[in-house]
């Protein structure tokens, strides 16, 4: 019933979003199915234009456009949410650490972190990807914690609003131990600004990962990945061919997607300040 | 005024923010520095290639200075950048300088060219539709931001490539301005990847500006003004602005980060020849001196706008203007 | 007649829509005249007060009815209209001068926004006039007060300076929308004595808004009581008072009848807790000095003190959260840890704490069971069967059917059922002393009543001892045996009730005395008379 009112109430925007991120998880999970051919089967011609048995025509190696789009699902957006996990994972941690612990703890952590938003995130990445060479699980490893970053300042910052409340010192008279304090006071009140930032942050991570992808610093060929089938196609632009829009169209879609979702909760959690 | 003058806030505070700001450029220069020091293998190695002999890798070490301790490497490094010494590149062994100075006002030229369009407009956008909130116009300007912000640079950038120079043929699609280019050339040339980071950096600043605005007009003394009978475009511009400057100063200055992530990927879409499209080159060729000049000058020019505006912020309020 | 509201309906956004929140109220002002507007939080009043102004806050809209002035009616008047009456005819003094201030514009500036727009007077004759109005509230040094910059004020005066700022225009009426609840029952007597001298000496018409029965009497003509949005009763000031016709009138007269009678301890009783020569602070910041007293075994000490006394510091210190910087804590004649770390937790089950937010006291994603259970289970390891009963006797206790609440969450609750369940979580530990922070002044009078009665009656049945922290002398003299004056962070006076309060023994104790609003008419005229203000 709760559940039945709340999609009553969603703008079209937001339920617009959930069909779309619904339908790319289904192509996602089931891409060897749906896929006519394989990832990196060379199956054709250079540039073969649209139609016939290939819908969206080949790319520059003369692999089907369609079948790549269709494991680009699984490989770009697998690795964006591997990374958001791992950026959550750090970012939350070390963010419930300093607002509980305060003092030096929070003292270093938050240095750190000034640090690293010192510098835009995209230059930190390309140094740091040019030092340690490329690799799938160097790109994770450099985005998520680049990514973390925002993670920490967001959960410290609601966690300490939370720490500051009457039933924590509460909690803390009594005698309860940090983690339990986290886990039973704090979490279970900050989860709802958690959820909308997870979106954010994939957002972030996808959309960066993708670049470095169109940059040719992301994820190794032949592996099919939205951005690097940009770049690998670019040229055809300058004809007037549309096929490299494609993939970046896959990319648009989906961030416009969780924003339109990321945008409903936030305004739903804001209740009636706005 | 017979008692000593008392140390001024206002001025500590700046002090202060300036001092933050040269530490953190320190720190920035360390970080740089030693990604490429603990780079796993050998410079020298890299350089010559496997075939050399031990002795000529053991020769160009001392060359390069790699037989010494690492903080003596770190002052002479830093040291000869602070003399706009930042080595040889490895590709070429060309003077980075030299490769910069043809390459770093091209940048900020396009760069500036974008701001020039982008703060004015999106500090309006979002002025009006904070004062508009809920109406038809900020509904449409959430909209049309936020799809902005969803989409990836090259997305826009081709799209505005297809469409406005391969389609219709207004603008080049290739923006490399060529040698002694005349202003109206380069405005010419460089107006799709200007136009590509004007939307990509608007989106995000109308954003926070409305944000900040909106904040500001939830204030009681907003409240207070319209009590007091005084009209809605009075309590914008003499009520609200004065409390919200200091937020926008931070919201343009943080922006400066997209600006220069926006930058590296609209060169490398247009072939623009400026600082982002040499970094992105030596990062796949894995040309360390380069990489690092680029990076520190990257930093750089984001932390001097990101102190510029925390000092102006600071200079805005009321509380440390007038302490008590 | 000056201000004629009529039926007047207005209504709040939610998330499922627009709900009345005013339900068809209706409001006279006549020319010179003030009335005063009460009720508890809730009822309306600041929402028909600014209603005077042809104003909703955001949020609100006006469904129905009339608010007429002169004959006009404000809501079928243009936005440009309204904006020429709003601040000329009618004014405004809010709740908080330091929010309502804008911080950018020297005080000067903002006095004279109102005259310039309306173009009511020109430039040098608002600020002579703001000179004067200042010079007429006492404000300091009043030729250059109005160069100063809003956080540059202390509250009373910014408060003082709010009034002037309504008067700048002369206007016909000024809304005061409790413009003395946030301040210092010292600090308040001021301000309703410049108030009260301003609005008689331009003849200025005012609504008062309060929830303050004695401080509407000081002020009000005609006094209009409010609940849930509606009317209850109206009547000149001095009728209301001798004569209320309501039964909820009455009860709100009446709400101060609760009395303990003090008990007389002997002087040899054990100490509970006892506060020896403590010293603490924040930083280089020293906010208690030597302070010193104890909390006899089954007793209730009030700690009575203005904000920045250090009563809560002092119930930091003994909790353990602010280690002092010299003096110790003691518990039943032994010396207590001084950081809570290193207490046993024994040490911690016995000083319980309840505290004046009963919003932000229980955590609101956890149901009254989980709230309750969890001391049962961590300080006696009860659980099952054992654990149920003895969640059900607390809830017994505290006048609450277990079978109903013990599995809502904090937030289907009322504020007095909240504070109840505060005083639940205390009791599961049984204690020997708890800590009662300001724990009625966030509640109705009548709520608040009941929650003394209870803790009374708990005290009665388990023995513990009670340090009530308060700035509320009426709650000091229902409750407590003994009385300990903060001020500055120092002790001022300590003993039994009688002989701290009756007559008072100190000079800043007879100060705070004679500052609290009596439900008397005539009480400020007195006091002004005997040179108060």
């Amino acid at each position: 019933m709760e559940l039945a009112r709340t999609i009553r109430s969603m703008p079209f925007t937001a339920m617009l979003g959930i069909v779309v991120i619904a339908v790319y998880a289904v192509v996602a999970i089931f891409a060897p199915l749906l896929a006519p051919y394989g990832e990196a089967e060379i199956v054709g011609a250079q540039f073969e234009p649209w139609g016939g048995a290939f819908l969206v025509g080949t790319d520059n190696l003369g692999r089907d456009m369609l079948s790549r789009l269709i494991w680009g699902a699984r490989n770009t957006v697998g690795v964006a949410l591997m990374t958001t996990v791992l950026a959550f994972l750090i970012g939350s941690i070390a963010g419930l650490l300093a607002a509980a612990r305060r003092g030096w703890v929070d003292m270093i952590l938050s240095r750190i972190v000034d640090i690293l938003m010192a510098v835009p995130s995209l230059i930190f990445t390309l140094l740091a990807l040019s030092a340690l060479g490329p690799g799938v699980m160097n790109l994770i490893v450099v985005v998520a914690i680049m990514d973390s970053t925002r993670v920490f300042r967001l959960v410290r910052a609601t966690a300490m609003n939370v720490m500051v409340m009457d039933y924590v010192e509460a909690a803390k008279l009594r005698g309860e131990g940090t983690w339990w304090i986290i886990r039973r006071e704090v979490l279970p009140n900050i989860t709802a600004p958690l959820i909308a930032e997870f979106g954010l942050r994939f957002c972030f991570a996808f959309l960066t990962i993708s670049a470095l992808s169109f940059l040719g610093l992301g994820l190794p060929p032949p592996l099919a990945d939205w951005g690097g089938m940009v770049r690998d196609n670019a040229s055809l632009i300058s004809f007037g061919d549309t096929t490299p829009l494609l993939p970046a169209a896959c990319i648009a879609v989906l961030t416009v997607a969780v924003n339109f979702v990321v945008d409903w909760l936030l305004h739903r959690a804001s209740g009636l300040k706005d | 005024m017979t008692e000593p003058r008392k140390r001024h806030p206002l001025g500590r505070m700046i002090v202060q923010r300036l001092a933050i700001g040269v530490f953190t450029l320190f720190i920035i220069s360390v970080l740089v520095f030693l990604a490429v020091s603990l780079l796993p293998g050998d410079i020298a190695q890299q350089i010559l290639g496997q075939s050399a002999t031990p002795e000529t890798v053991a020769a160009m070490r001392r060359d390069l200075g790699l037989d010494q301790p690492l903080i003596t490497r770190y002052f002479h490094w830093i040291g000869g950048v602070l003399q706009g010494d930042f080595g040889k590149s490895l590709a070429n062994g060309r003077p980075v300088a030299d490769l910069l100075a043809t390459r770093l006002p091209n940048t900020l030229f396009l760069a500036a060219y974008a701001a020039v369009i982008a703060v004015p407009l999106s500090v309006l956008l979002g002025l009006l539709s904070a004062m508009w909130r809920g109406s038809w116009f900020d509904r449409g300007v959430n909209t049309l931001s936020l799809t902005a912000i969803s989409f990836p640079e090259f997305f826009i950038a081709y799209i505005l490539m297809y469409w406005l120079s391969v389609q219709w043929g207004w603008f080049p699609s290739m923006a490399d301005p060529g040698s002694n280019p005349s202003l109206m050339d380069l405005v010419q040339k460089a107006f799709l990847p200007a136009m590509t980071l004007v939307l990509v950096v608007s989106a995000h600043m109308l954003r926070m500006t409305r944000a900040a605005v909106v904040n500001v007009l939830g204030a009681p003394y907003i409240a207070m003004a319209r009590l007091k009978g005084v009209s809605k475009w009075r309590i914008i511009t003499r009520h609200a602005l004065p409390n919200a400057l200091a937020p926008i100063i931070n919201v343009i200055a943080l922006n400066v980060a997209w600006l220069i992530t926006g930058v590296v990927i609209v060169e490398v879409v247009f072939v623009y020849p400026g600082l982002g499209q040499l970094m992105v080159d030596s990062v796949t060729n894995r040309d360390m001196p380069v990489v690092q000049a680029c990076a520190l000058i990257f930093a750089a020019v984001y932390i001097c706008i990101n102190i510029l505006a925390d000092v102006l912020a600071i200079a805005t309020n009321p509380r440390l203007l007038h302490p008590r | 007649m000056l201000l004629d509201i009529q039926n007047l309906k207005v209504e709040a956004k939610t998330d499922t829509g627009w709900t009345p929140i005013l339900h068809g109220v209706d409001l006279q002002v006549n020319r010179g005249e003030v009335v005063g507007l009460i009720g508890e939080s809730g009822a309306g009043k600041s929402t028909l007060g600014q209603a005077a102004l042809g104003y909703a806050a955001p949020g609100l809209r006006f469904a129905g009815g009339k608010i007429l002035f002169e004959g006009t009616d404000l809501l079928s008047m243009s936005d440009r209209l309204r904006n020429n009456f709003r601040g000329a005819r009618v004014a405004y003094v809010a709740q908080s001068a330091a929010a309502s201030f804008n911080p950018a514009w020297r005080l000067l500036e903002q006095f004279c926004e109102g005259p310039q727009i309306h173009g009511t007077a020109t430039r040098k004759e608002s600020e002579a006039f703001a000179r004067e109005l200042y010079a007429k509230m006492h404000l300091p040094d009043p030729n250059n007060f109005g160069l100063r910059f809003p956080h540059q004020v202390s509250g009373g005066q910014l408060q003082r300076a709010m009034v002037a700022m309504a008067m700048a225009c002369k206007p016909d009426l000024i809304v005061f929308d409790e413009p003395t609840t946030a301040l210092d029952v010292t600090t308040q007597i001021g301000v309703l004595a410049s108030i009260r001298q301003a609005v008689q000496s331009l003849g200025t018409a005012a609504i008062y808004i309060t929830h303050d029965l004695a401080v509407v009497a000081q002020m009000a003509d005609r006094v209009k009581v409010m609940r849930d949005g509606r009317e209850v009763e109206e009547a000149p000031t001095r009728e209301m008072m001798a004569a209320p016709r309501e039964d909820y009138t009455r009860s709100l007269w009446a709400v101060r009848e609760f009395r303990r009678p003090e008990r007389k301890l002997a002087d040899d009783a054990p100490a509970s807790i006892r506060v020896a020569g403590v010293t603490a602070g924040y930083g280089a910041i020293q906010v208690l000095k030597d302070v010193e007293f104890s909390i006899p075994k089954g007793a209730t000490v009030a700690v009575v003190g203005e904000s920045g006394s250090g009563k809560s510091t002092t119930a930091r210190v003994i909790t353990g959260l602010l280690p002092p910087q010299s003096g110790h804590i003691e518990m039943n004649g032994q010396v207590l840890p001084a950081r809570l770390q290193d207490r046993s937790k024994d040490q911690l089950r016995q000083i319980q704490m309840i505290y004046q937010m009963a919003d932000t006291a229980l955590n609101p994603r956890q149901t009254i069971r989980q709230i309750l259970s969890r001391p049962l289970g961590f300080y006696r390891g009860l659980s099952g069967k054992a654990q149920t009963e003895r969640l059900h006797e607390l809830m017994d206790q505290i006048e609450l059917e277990p079978k109903k609440f013990l599995d809502r969450l904090p937030g289907e609750l009322s504020g007095g059922q909240k504070q109840r369940i505060g005083i639940a979580r205390a009791l599961a530990a049984d204690p020997e002393f708890i800590i009662c922070d300001e724990v009625t002044s966030a509640l109705d009078q009548l709520v608040a009543e009941g929650i003394l009665r209870l803790l009374s009656r708990l005290q009665d049945e388990t023995g513990v001892s009670y340090m009530f922290i308060t700035h509320d002398i009426e709650t000091v003299r229902a409750i407590a045996d003994e009385v300990v004056v903060m001020r500055y962070g120092q002790v001022m006076d300590r003993g039994m009730k009688s002989m701290v309060l009756d007559p008072p023994r100190h000079p800043y104790t007879a100060e705070l005395l004679a500052s609290v609003p009596q439900p008397d008419p005539d009480w400020l005229t007195r006091r002004i008379a005997e040179g108060a203000a």
